[in-house]
């Protein structure tokens, strides 16, 4: 048995120590927001919170998360009041096709949670390992500027 | 995703209810129940509860989604955001009436919705209004349809849609007609996409995400060589792996079931297999230029496909003859969400989930795999993550249903990345010869010569069931025989483009010559385009440079008659500042191109970064005849422009002894974001019908990206991706 927070809740799974996070997200906890898309963290999709971090929950063993704090792209804010990045992404439209972005969206959201008012290259630096073949970059650019803005409490 | 129905037509096969016009019923009659209004195909009242728009066509990232609910909306009198999106099951009644089946593809969505969609909300809207005027004692035309309601506004009486589908579903109207384009309140403006809220919560269903009760998981072991088949197998390891249900034998490789996909995957490593690997074991695709090369030296091989003038005799005469030969590779489409279908298969039955373009054509495939027939099978659509043509083929449909078949149990089949840029449908490669005679200032004559492979060939078979679903196997398969030997020498969609190119050329020749190396290709986001495009408008950059002309003003002058041309030209080169001098250590480059009855210009801004070509700023303008959704419209341009570069830039795929070389998105790497420019994304207005949007940014990038290029460097790139250490 391994023992995490996910989401705020204590969760315990009965998985092998090497299965990737990834998948006892998907396939044993059936959280399925969180994305399948290359397998060996190059393309982002899986991107979850481990203690507020970024990383990849497609490598990521779930004996790796023993004891620790999970969040998923179900997790990042209650429904009622979404994210500021979730906010932006809707008002300006990023999504595509939409598979991506849970991804996206929970690197955004960490690089906000160190850099409230992140410039062009923190967002280059931060994004980068996340891709999107519908290119839906520049939007989620000016989505990044928009959130830190929301979160502010600032208006248009 | 062109699918040419031309070819089809001029090959005399039959092309069965592909050419259905927009000709509705003089009355339209109410339909449903007490409890459910549903007048036809595409909206659904309930007597409590929010409205349902019926999207008929895939929402894969296009759009269509928001621009059906907003057609919708426009007629229906509600708001769009209060639409709940259902997805389409495979139902004939959501057959693309230009294809005849249920496809999406062909940037045919928003062309193909327009008028049935906007008719479908306003049929509904007055037989709830009948219904309201019968129940009130009044007229209809004392009605008002507003916000979801029907007021009555002398006496101030207002009914919910929903308290009147009882009366509506039971009434006969005559059909109404559509509001004029002055009065639309919904369509035109650049609302926000309706499934933006679920595409950012993690609640999106997509395929890989549809969790059927009791369903496993089967991951396959295919053949290195796509084509190959299994010699010899020992699965015991496999077998007693953790978590391993079943390993069984399909046509596709072999299967390994199991609890979740990291024990399927694990499992499936422990196989020991030995294939046969087929006839693409001996092909490589390092000789294929020259391949090309000397079939395209064979005169009888080769089909005229344009001929105005006489190119032939100009060019031999010709004393300054300009020739250049250009490349395009193989490419793959790497939609984000690997390959995946889920499927449930009993004695009766079939039942599939699948992100498809075509669930029609799954359906059929299906009905083929379980020989029951198609009214037992029942395929539901999800939200695609990404199509761009790949996923208009059907094997993974097939592949889900054959394990559920041999298990007996649902299971859903999942590829991984590698599995999905080695076994695909590619783009096919495509070498470009082309000559030009410069007399006087001017082009004089042009000669095009395209070498390809015929992307129609491939797909005949799943094309034609869904044409005529009702015939007899036998005779399919006869026509389908026939239809092979005679449709590929004239598949438009290997010279589309190329034999359309918009230039006044007194002497104009387009030859096409078909090469067929036996590897699987596909429909890729604007098909022959993608490559077509690349010949022509870095070869009519090449005409003025030799000609010493300005790209912009060479252009113009030979798209005299071409004024949406002119009109998308004119917006780039202005909103870029054509005429003023690029940043320091930057040029500009240019591309125009008609695909899909759209009209996209296109000027970027080139520099070095690290000795390798970077694109600062890209400026788009596209003509789509009349638009539903401007900012879905840009979104297009945007993702084309980008999905453009991505290939322009950094994508191939080879084959060595058949093997695909390439595997994840390491070696075909996608553009990044901190690799994506600036895009300025202009929608001209218009009159017109709508046109297509979801593929004419695409063929543009390479060319307008190739141009500036030599502006910048004085070197000419030509082939795919664009490499400077590659230059001659």
């Amino acid at each position: 048995m391994i023992s995490f927070t996910l989401n705020g809740r204590p969760t315990e799974v009965d998985a092998p120590p090497a299965m990737p996070l990834l998948w006892v997200l998907r396939d044993v906890l059936h959280l399925t927001g969180t994305k399948f898309g290359c397998g060996m963290a190059l393309c982002g999709a899986c991107t979850v919170h481990l203690e507020g971090s970024a990383v990849r929950s497609c490598i990521t063993p779930v004996s790796a998360v023993e004891g620790k704090a999970v969040t998923t792209i179900e997790g990042l804010a209650p429904s009622e009041a979404p994210h500021p990045c979730q906010r932006a992404w809707v008002e300006l439209s990023v999504p595509q096709c939409g598979y991506c972005q849970s991804g996206q969206l929970m690197s955004a959201a960490a690089l906000l949670a160190v850099k409230p008012e992140p410039t062009d290259d923190d967002i280059d630096a931060a994004m980068s390992g996340n891709l999107c073949r519908c290119g839906t970059y520049p939007r989620i650019r000016d989505a990044i500027h928009r959130a830190a803005l929301l979160a502010q409490g600032g208006r248009p | 995703m062109k699918l040419s129905r031309r070819a089809l037509i001029k090959s005399g096969v039959a092309v069965g209810g592909g050419l259905a016009v927009a000709v509705w019923l003089t009355t339209e009659r109410g339909k449903g129940s007490a409890e459910l209004f549903a007048p036809n195909a595409y909206v659904r009242v309930p007597s409590s509860g929010p409205i349902r728009v019926v999207v008929g066509r895939v929402e894969m990232g296009q759009g269509t989604a928001t621009a059906t609910a907003m057609l919708l909306a426009e007629e229906l009198e509600v708001d769009p955001a209060t639409l709940v999106l259902e997805l389409a099951d495979a139902d004939r009644a959501y057959d693309n009436p230009t294809l005849g089946f249920q496809l999406t593809g062909g940037s045919s969505s928003t062309v193909t919705s327009w008028e049935p969609v906007r008719h479908a909300g306003a049929a509904a809207r007055e037989l709830l209004k009948e219904a309201a005027a019968r129940r009130w004692g009044v007229t209809r035309a004392e009605l008002t349809a507003k916000l979801g309601e029907v007021l009555h506004p002398p006496t101030n009486r207002v009914a919910r849609y929903g308290e009147l589908v009882a009366d509506a579903a039971t009434i006969t109207i005559h059909t109404p007609k559509l509001k004029a384009a002055k009065d639309f309140s919904v369509i035109g403006k650049p609302l926000p996409r309706v499934d933006a809220v679920e595409k950012t919560n993690g609640a999106a269903v997509f395929g890989l995400d549809v969790q059927v009760p009791g369903a496993l998981v089967a991951v396959l072991a295919r053949c290195p060589v796509m084509g190959g088949a299994v010699k010899s197998l020992d699965d015991a390891a496999a077998k007693a792996m953790p978590g391993v249900t079943h390993v069984v034998r399909v046509p596709q490789g072999v299967a390994v079931v199991a609890k979740t996909y990291w024990h399927a995957r694990q499992a499936a490593s422990a196989l020991v297999v030995e294939w046969d690997e087929g006839p693409l074991a001996t092909f490589s695709s390092a000789t294929l230029r020259d391949t090309h090369r000397t079939l395209m030296q064979d005169a009888s091989k080769r089909t005229r496909v344009r001929d105005d003038g006489k190119a032939d005799e100009v060019l031999t005469a010709s004393a300054t003859a300009l020739s250049a030969e250009y490349f395009a590779p193989f490419l793959a489409h790497a939609p984000m969400e690997p390959q995946n279908a889920t499927a449930h298969v009993t004695a009766t039955r079939c039942e599939v989930w699948a992100p498809t373009q075509g669930p029609g054509l799954a359906r059929e495939v299906a009905a083929r795999v379980t020989g029951l027939p198609i009214d037992q099978v029942v395929i539901h659509q999800t939200f695609l993550g990404g199509g761009f043509g790949r996923r208009i083929g059907q094997d993974y449909v097939a592949e889900a249903v054959e394990v559920s078949k041999a298990i007996g149990a649902p299971v859903k089949v999942v590829w991984s990345r590698e599995d999905d840029l080695r076994h695909s449908f590619y783009r096919p490669a495509a070498t470009h010869a082309l000559t030009a005679s410069l007399e006087g200032g001017e082009v004089k004559a042009w000669r095009h010569h395209v070498c390809t492979q015929s992307v129609m060939l491939q797909v005949l078979d799943s094309f034609l069931s869904g044409l005529a679903p009702k015939l007899p196997t036998s005779v399919k398969q006869g026509v389908a025989d026939v239809a092979k030997k005679v449709v590929p020498g004239r598949d438009a969609t290997s010279y589309e483009g190329a034999d359309s190119v918009a230039y006044e050329v007194p002497h104009l020749a387009v030859d096409f010559t078909r090469h067929e190396p036996p590897v699987p290709t596909g429909f890729w986001r604007s098909v022959g385009h993608s490559h077509t495009a690349f010949a022509t408008e870095s070869f009519v950059d090449e005409c003025a440079w030799a000609l010493g002309r300005d790209p912009v003003a060479l252009r113009r002058a030979m798209l005299t008659k071409r004024p949406k041309h002119l009109a998308v030209l004119e917006r780039v080169t202005e909103a870029a500042g054509w005429s003023t001098p690029p940043p320091e250590g930057r040029a500009r480059g240019v591309a125009v191109h008609e695909c899909f009855g759209t009209v996209v210009a296109c000027v970027v801004e080139v520099g070095l970064v690290d000795d390798a070509i970077r694109v600062h700023r890209v400026v788009l303008a596209a003509d789509c005849g009349q638009v539903v959704n401007p900012d879905m419209v840009r979104a297009q341009l945007e993702g084309g422009a980008i999905f453009g570069l991505s290939a322009a830039l950094k994508q191939r795929v080879t084959f060595e002894q058949g093997r695909v070389q390439q595997s994840n998105f390491h070696d075909f790497p996608p553009l990044r974001l901190h690799e994506s420019p600036r895009i300025e994304a202009f929608v001209m207005t218009s009159d017109a019908p709508p046109s297509g949007i979801g593929e004419p940014a695409v063929p543009v990038m390479a060319p307008a990206v190739a141009n500036a290029v030599y502006a910048l460097t004085k070197k000419r790139l030509r082939a795919l991706p664009l490499e400077l250490s590659e230059a001659t």
